[in-house]
């Protein structure tokens, strides 16, 4: 039994993700973006508790895990691809890298 | 107003101050510094919700690790300052209203759910580590092998891949 | 019957003529070009002597024959067949046809000897031969329709048959142009009588129309209708007013053209198809009326532009359109059978004057303009005395062939059952005028003193090619009049008796007077006394018509023999009418300034301009340039830029947001 009523971790979890995709849509450094996309991951995997917590079920654990263990590897990765957009065109704004356009 | 109800605000004011200094920032390191903040809040978060195990996963990997590689590369390719280029005209026009929106969305559609109303808590009951521990490694090694197994294995692409990256041809 | 069951070789030969010269011919020698055509055409008339010799076995209720030989449409009710029909009309129309037409190509093998494009020549001469006699031989109106425009397709070809030469290649358009009008009405008036007979075959038209009553002049219907449109075809086909004016322009073709087509057979298709339908014009007083008047006033008209014009084709020209004007006369007043016979007679004589006109021309160099001839008369002797005897039967010179079939028409028009006082007076001038003006043409060339350039000019007269047509045509001239001439004195117009049967089969019964035959002699007959034969011919030979031919043969002596500076003289002091004549009433200007201009105006401005150039390419290129401007809108979504991509995400994920929450509001509830 929580006596935090599960709805103000949902409100916090959606809270979260908006100003998560608040900060996707207006910074313009690629890795402060990737640490908004991170936030965005965060509040999903507080929802994914407080839903775990709500039926009772191991579930959601699970999932958020795996979540984890992902974004850690996406990271890896991402961050990979942005030392070599900082090699290849030296600056980490995001509006420079623009060259797949029409 | 009960410990829990004091704690929950607490750590929600932190993580959503987190999340607008995140916004806010002018120095990626800043921003960086502000997300490990919103993680410790998280976790605290998730044991209010009786996720141990999962608590202490968030500290270790995502703080510890995660965050931590933030920061090198944050370091290495000396981001610092951030020029103003403003290209995108509907990031300008749109992005800041239907960014709210969704936020609103989302929290509308969540707090209206069943959810809310009913205080759930089923068959799992209050938090008790040894049992909550234990139940999780065992259903990760029973029900859920092979997503276990082959998330192993992303990793492993995922180390050879910043490997390749990295690479100085 | 062999030849009976077979009618339709009487058009493939020239069909056949026709395809080999026109598909083959370009390379062949011209005795291989001579030997198809003049050989397919003389073959055509060889036929036709014979279907006439069966024709004469025929019973009388065989005729018409009617040979039907497949069924070219059929739309519901409506059926066309290809079917041809013989009768006593038709056997006229193919003799005159087939043996002029014979000659003509034999003329044109000495007459066209140096020219280009020989070979085309002949095949659209030949194809020319094979239109008229579909025209001719049709046993419903579509097939003589199919003739119809044929016939006129042939006259363009071969009006512009120098189209190198704009002038040619104008005339040639104005003929066809100006005949479509013509044909317009015909359409129309066979679409009438096919809604009204239901079929238009005549042998079934005429049945239904002898049970219908007779039209009055003041109670006119719907026969009167078709009658009057069909007419409208005519006018255009047989250049009479208002659509003459091509016919002058025609001159511009080759002179053996303007013999066939423009003289002997194609424009005489008008006077044939009144004659056909003479069941139908004879039930409706207004239509009759219409074609005489037209008739009438055309032939005094045209006679007046033909006084002073001083091109030897074009004084021709207009006399043609002057004596179609007799033959409508004819059918107008209820003579058919002596506007027929005019028909005949003027191919005769109006074919010879265009061939020696054409022989003279060939003598003194392809000069046309009569003021740079003169003194040929011994020169060119065969045509000196051909043409006179052409000119002499024009006049209508007693026992010459233009007399007879000139005086049975006026004498109609003077005293018949649909006698008019003003069209005979009409009738009467133009004949006066026709005799002036053609013995002005005949002096200009063949007397007083050669104004012709001695140096340049050699007359010499023409090969034997040329000259025998001229003079088997100059007697026909001289004799072809002959079957009526019984008529004068007392006994039978032969010709008119033959034709009786066609024009009487369906007559409408009204009061005793039965039309077109006269067994008693009608000039003179009174009361109950018959005269002798003698004084009847005194009263033929000093009638009305002679007394004003030979006054205008008197008129032309005084001016060009005796006095010839008289006409100049005249021409000066009676300005103003002189210029009018000369410019044939500037009737060519009237219509380019009310017709022409206006619609070349409508088509650049309005045609070409607004419609074609703005709407339908304006379309067209609108089309495209949406499509294309569209697509340049749609590709900038593809900035390159992340942020806006980010952006797009997040709208996107709002709305499927919004879907959500809307679609769980209404499970809910």
């Amino acid at each position: 039994m929580s006596v935090v009523p599960i709805s103000y971790y949902l409100v916090l979890s959606a809270v979260l993700f908006g100003l998560g995709a608040v900060a996707v849509v207006f910074k313009r450094n690629i890795i402060t973006i990737f640490m908004a996309i991170e936030l965005m991951l965060n509040a999903v995997n507080l929802a994914f508790v407080a839903f775990a917590r709500a039926h009772g079920q191991l579930d959601g654990l699970v999932y958020v895990f795996f979540v984890i263990v992902v974004a850690a590897a996406e990271a890896t990765v991402g961050l990979a691809i942005v030392i070599t957009i900082m090699h290849n065109r030296q600056t980490l704004n995001v509006e420079r890298v623009n060259l797949l356009k029409f | 107003m009960s410990i829990p109800f004091l704690l929950f605000f607490a750590c929600a004011f932190i993580s959503v101050l987190g999340a607008v200094l995140l916004i806010f920032a002018r120095e990626p390191i800043h921003s960086a510094l502000s997300l490990v903040l919103v993680m410790m809040s998280l976790a605290v978060l998730y044991l209010l919700l009786g996720a141990e195990f999962i608590a202490a996963v968030q500290i270790i990997v995502y703080a510890g690790a995660i965050m931590v590689l933030f920061v090198f590369v944050i370091m290495l390719l000396n981001a610092g300052f951030e020029e103003r280029t403003d290209w995108s005209k509907i990031a300008k026009v749109v992005g800041l209203p239907f960014s709210f929106f969704l936020l609103l969305a989302i929290a509308h559609m969540l707090s209206r759910s069943d959810i809310g109303t009913v205080v759930a808590n089923g068959a799992g009951a209050p938090s008790n580590d040894a049992v909550s521990t234990r139940a999780l490694s065992a259903a990760l090694f029973q029900q859920y092998l092979f997503p276990f197994e082959a998330t192993s294995i992303l990793i492993l692409i995922a180390i050879l891949g910043a490997w390749i990256l990295g690479r100085k041809e | 019957m062999p030849l009976l069951n077979h009618i339709w070789i009487i058009l493939a030969l020239p069909l056949a003529g026709a395809a080999i010269n026109g598909l083959l011919g370009k390379t062949w020698p011209k005795s291989i070009v001579n030997t198809v055509a003049v050989g397919s055409v003389s073959l055509a008339f060889l036929s036709v002597a014979e279907l006439v010799r069966e024709f004469f076995t025929l019973t009388p209720d065989q005729i018409p024959f009617v040979g039907n030989y497949f069924t070219w449409m059929t739309a519901g009710p409506f059926t066309i067949d290809f079917a041809l029909q013989v009768d006593q009309l038709t056997v006229v129309m193919l003799l005159v046809v087939s043996f002029v037409g014979m000659l003509i190509h034999i003329y044109s093998t000495g007459y066209m000897a140096y020219e280009d494009g020989y070979y085309r020549f002949f095949s659209y001469l030949n194809l020319f031969m094979f239109f008229m006699l579909t025209l001719v031989l049709g046993a419903n109106l579509i097939v003589m329709f199919v003739g119809w425009e044929g016939v006129g397709l042939c006259s363009y070809l071969l009006i512009g048959f120098y189209f190198l030469k704009k002038s040619a290649a104008d005339a040639g358009k104005k003929a066809f142009i100006v005949t479509r009008l013509g044909d317009l009405g015909f359409t129309v008036g066979i679409l009438l009588a096919f809604w009204t007979f239901s079929s238009l075959n005549f042998h079934d038209m005429f049945a239904k129309v002898s049970a219908m009553p007779s039209e009055t002049m003041q109670h006119s219907g719907v026969l009167t209708a078709i009658c009057v449109l069909l007419f409208i075809g005519a006018i255009g086909k047989s250049a009479q007013l208002p659509l003459y004016v091509w016919l002058p322009d025609a001159m511009e073709g080759p002179t053996p053209v303007s013999a066939l087509i423009h003289a002997a057979t194609m424009v005489t298709a008008g006077v044939y198809m009144v004659a056909r339908m003479n069941p139908l014009f004879s039930r409706s007083p207004l239509a009759m009326l219409i074609v005489a008047i037209v008739g009438a006033v055309t032939a005094f008209y045209s006679a007046t532009i033909g006084l002073v014009q001083t091109d030897i084709k074009k004084v021709l020209a207009y006399s043609t359109v002057s004596q179609l004007g007799y033959m409508f006369l004819g059918c107008g007043v209820g003579v058919y059978a002596a506007g027929i016979f005019h028909l005949m007679t003027h191919a005769f004589f109006k074919g010879l004057l265009f061939l020696a006109a054409g022989s003279v021309i060939h003598a003194v160099g392809g000069e046309q303009d009569m003021r740079k001839m003169g003194g040929l008369r011994k020169q060119i002797p065969v045509t000196y005395w051909t043409m006179l005897i052409g000119t002499l039967a024009i006049a209508g010179v007693p026992g010459f062939s233009g007399f007879f079939s000139k005086d049975e028409i006026l004498d109609a028009a003077g005293s018949g059952p649909h006698a008019n006082l003003t069209l005979w007076i009409l009738g009467l001038a133009g004949a006066g005028l026709t005799s002036f003006y053609m013995f002005r043409l005949f002096f200009l060339t063949f007397f007083g003193e050669s104004r012709y350039d001695h140096h340049k000019v050699h007359p010499h007269e023409s090969p034997k090619n040329m000259t025998v047509p001229l003079m088997i045509l100059a007697l026909l001239s001289l004799g072809g009049g002959w079957v009526a001439a019984p008529h004068l004195v007392g006994g039978t117009d032969h010709f008119e008796a033959f034709l009786h049967p066609v024009f009487a089969a369906y007559a409408p019964q009204t009061a005793g007077i039965e039309q077109g035959v006269s067994l008693a002699g009608s000039a003179g007959e009174s009361g109950g006394i018959a005269p002798s034969p003698a004084l009847e011919l005194f009263h033929a030979i000093t009638g009305p018509p002679v007394i004003v031919a030979l006054a205008g043969f008197l008129m032309a002596w005084w001016f060009y023999i005796r006095k010839s500076e008289v006409p100049e003289k005249l021409a000066t002091s009676l300005h103003g009418p002189y210029e009018l004549l000369l410019n044939k009433y500037w009737v060519d200007e009237l219509y380019a300034a009310v017709f022409v201009r206006p619609l070349l105006w409508i088509s650049t401005n309005v045609l070409w301009h607004v419609v074609d150039e703005g709407i339908i390419d304006g379309i067209v290129n609108g089309v495209a340039r949406v499509a294309r401007e569209s697509g340049g809108q749609v590709r900038e979504l593809q900035s390159g830029n992340t942020r806006s991509y980010a952006t797009w995400v997040v709208v996107g994920a709002v709305g499927f947001t919004v879907l959500l929450l809307a679609l769980l509001g209404m499970a809910v509830h």
